[in-house]
């Protein structure tokens, strides 16, 4: 190719050679494509799996090969519910409701102060805090989760939803301090100072300077918060029992059951997961901003 | 280490450069007096402080605890032994099989699950990079097993994939036997034949997405024209690929191992719901769980958390290495 160019009648040459060059492309274009579908479904079966198994009936459930077409019905999703006895999980969804949202506020109120010395007015060596927030994320939980437990024990805050609040609120607040930074990052400084020039009040200034360029990053950074903090296990396992547990310690203490219980389990599995998917599909387009950290954008 | 400061007075002085040009709201500072410019140091740390001694005291307090017991004799169970033991519980904490055994299979999960996801997050990116109909209903499905509660893609795996009778695993090879009159399918016990290989599948199936949306956004910041001109000049796709992306996603690569990294070496909930930490798959969470939680022998618990903060901040060293290259670039 580079040889012609040099010689002369570029424009020819290149539509000679460019037809049947984009016809291989085309036809490799769609090996591509399709190779793209059949992973995207593949790893999508697992999920669809559950929620087919969780319509089915416990017998149609159990069956091998598996009966893809077998009647649909509730009966997993009345049993989870408490239907067939045993307790009821309204409780520790409240709790993983009440502990999700809660932390969340509490960390939006101490990262966005933060973010804002972070960032618009930046604190001396702010760079340096930046990394203390994050290399708190690097530390395994697990190694400072029995000092925690010994003064719950002591202080009487075992079980307590309480505790769990603010565990998930300094859990999440280096990630919220990140995102929210690099949300903050982009609030156009000049037009700040230009407006405090013109005697613009701060409230004026919130809402017409930084509530637009904000207001969907606080969107997203809360949504991942509310995940991770739904999400959690080991902490919620350990600090909780019987008043206090968490959808997923409920999840976990309840197969113990003898006899069929897929239909249960995916059923369970699916109600569980569900706040989860909703916010993750809402926040799709600022995901990846919020899982590394707002380094990517 | 010094790497690192040095990359973090690079942070900070490419701000100050930048910030050097808006001149007048900084001359002042330098002009006033030292009462003055520390109360306005102040101002400016105020809204900083309670995230601060929040994190301080919620995180830091209790690794400080627990370095206090790991040196501790304490054994709930036997509350007169309690006293000071020295580095006996580092001592036994080394030596124990069991633990030992822990500490390999967390590096081994961890190694495997994130080299995978990255390759098959790598792969997929590049498909989705691409232009075809329907590329936003394929990304939407790759996303989804990544906003599966943990614990509740565990029990699905477990139940609903895994189970040797009624798994949807061995319910496909009877079928795909059956299509060819085959009526002696073979249906293994995956979980009691490969354990911990059970695990890392359902960890990677998780993770992928992760590592692909990583990936994904950083295909989507390569500077097209360069690589229009580079196929204009007949390089071929395996030389765009080797010469002008990968160099560009490397940073990225790194980003997603470090921070799939510090995720699934924490990782319980896999553990915990698909065999328990039994088999020979209890990494160092389930022990130290298992240690404090079930034994009570809080100054074994505690010294195996140390030797997995201490290992912890090997990786963390690397990790925000890489993170403070990237956030280099984008205060630049």
């Amino acid at each position: 190719m580079s040889a012609t160019t040099d010689v002369g009648p570029v424009p020819a040459t290149r539509t000679q050679q460019g037809a049947p060059r984009r016809k291989r492309r085309e036809r490799g274009n769609f090996g591509l494509a399709l190779a793209a579908w059949v992973i995207g479904f593949l790893f999508v079966v697992p999920v669809l799996w559950m929620v087919l198994t969780s319509f089915h009936s416990e017998a149609d459930a159990a069956t091998n090969p598996p009966s893809l077409a077998a009647p649909l019905t509730l009966e997993g999703y009345r049993n989870f519910f408490g239907a067939g006895g045993g307790p009821s999980p309204w409780p520790s969804l409240a709790n993983s409701l009440t502990a999700s949202v809660l932390s969340t506020v509490l960390v939006l109120l101490l990262a966005i102060p933060a973010a804002y010395a972070l960032s618009i007015k930046p604190v001396r060596k702010w760079t340096d805090v930046m990394f203390f927030f994050l290399s708190t994320k690097m530390l395994p939980l697990v190694a400072g989760l029995l000092p925690i437990y010994l003064f719950a024990q002591v202080s009487g805050l075992l079980d307590n939803i309480w505790l769990l609040i603010v565990l998930y609120t300094s859990m999440n607040l280096p990630i919220a301090v990140w995102m929210m930074r690099s949300f903050l990052a982009e609030v156009p400084v000049e037009m700040l100072e230009a407006a405090s020039m013109d005697g613009a009040n701060l409230t004026r200034t919130l809402s017409q300077i930084v509530a637009p360029v904000v207001a969907p990053g606080i969107a997203a950074t809360s949504l991942i918060c509310f995940i991770f903090s739904w999400n959690e296990l080991l902490m919620a396992r350990t600090l909780t029992a019987t008043v206090a547990q968490t959808a997923p310690v409920y999840l976990t203490g309840f197969v113990t059951s003898q006899g069929l219980f897929l239909a249960k389990v995916c059923a369970a599995a699916f109600v569980v997961s569900l706040p989860v998917l909703i916010a993750g599909f809402a926040a799709q387009d600022k995901l990846v901003q919020g899982l590394s950290l707002g380094a990517v954008k | 280490m010094t790497d690192e400061t040095t990359d973090r007075k690079a942070v900070a002085m490419s701000t100050t450069l930048e910030r050097a040009p808006g001149g007048p709201p900084q001359t002042p500072e330098v002009r006033s007096d030292g009462a003055l410019r520390r109360s306005s140091d102040w101002a400016r740390r105020a809204p900083l402080l309670p995230a601060l001694i929040f994190t301080i005291v919620i995180t830091q307090l209790p690794f400080v605890a627990t370095l206090v017991i790991s040196f501790m004799n304490w054994n709930a169970y036997y509350p007169d032994e309690i006293g000071f033991a020295g580095i006996d519980n580092y001592v036994s904490v080394l030596t124990d099989e069991n633990i030992r055994h822990s500490i390999i299979v967390t590096i081994e999960m961890t190694v495997v699950v994130v080299l995978v996801s990255l390759l098959l997050g790598m792969g997929i990116a590049l498909l989705l990079d691409r232009k075809f109909r329907g590329r936003g209903i394929v990304r939407t499905m790759m996303i989804t097993p990544f906003l599966i509660v943990p614990v509740a893609a565990a029990l699905v795996w477990k139940h609903a994939l895994y189970n040797p009778e009624y798994g949807l695993l061995n319910g496909a090879l009877t079928w795909l036997w059956g299509l060819f009159g085959s009526d002696n399918p073979p249906q293994p016990d995956w979980i009691t034949q490969a354990p911990l290989l059970s695990i890392e599948v359902a960890l990677i199936w998780q993770w992928t997405p992760f590592m692909m949306l990583i990936l994904l956004a950083g295909l989507q910041s390569r500077p097209l024209d360069v690589i229009e001109a580079a196929n204009l000049d007949g390089a071929s796709a395996w030389q765009i690929f080797r010469y002008m992306t990968f160099p560009h996603l490397r940073q990225y690569l790194e980003l997603g191992g470090l921070l799939g990294a510090i995720y699934i070496v924490q990782n319980f909930d896999y553990v915990f719901t698909i065999t328990s930490g039994g088999l020979g798959t209890a990494n160092l969470p389930y022990t130290i769980y298992q240690l404090f939680y079930q034994a009570h022998d809080y100054g074994r618990a505690s010294a195996t958390g140390v030797v997995v903060v201490i290992g912890t901040i090997i990786i963390a060293t690397l990790a925000l290495r890489t993170v403070s290259s990237l956030f280099r670039e984008e205060t630049r």
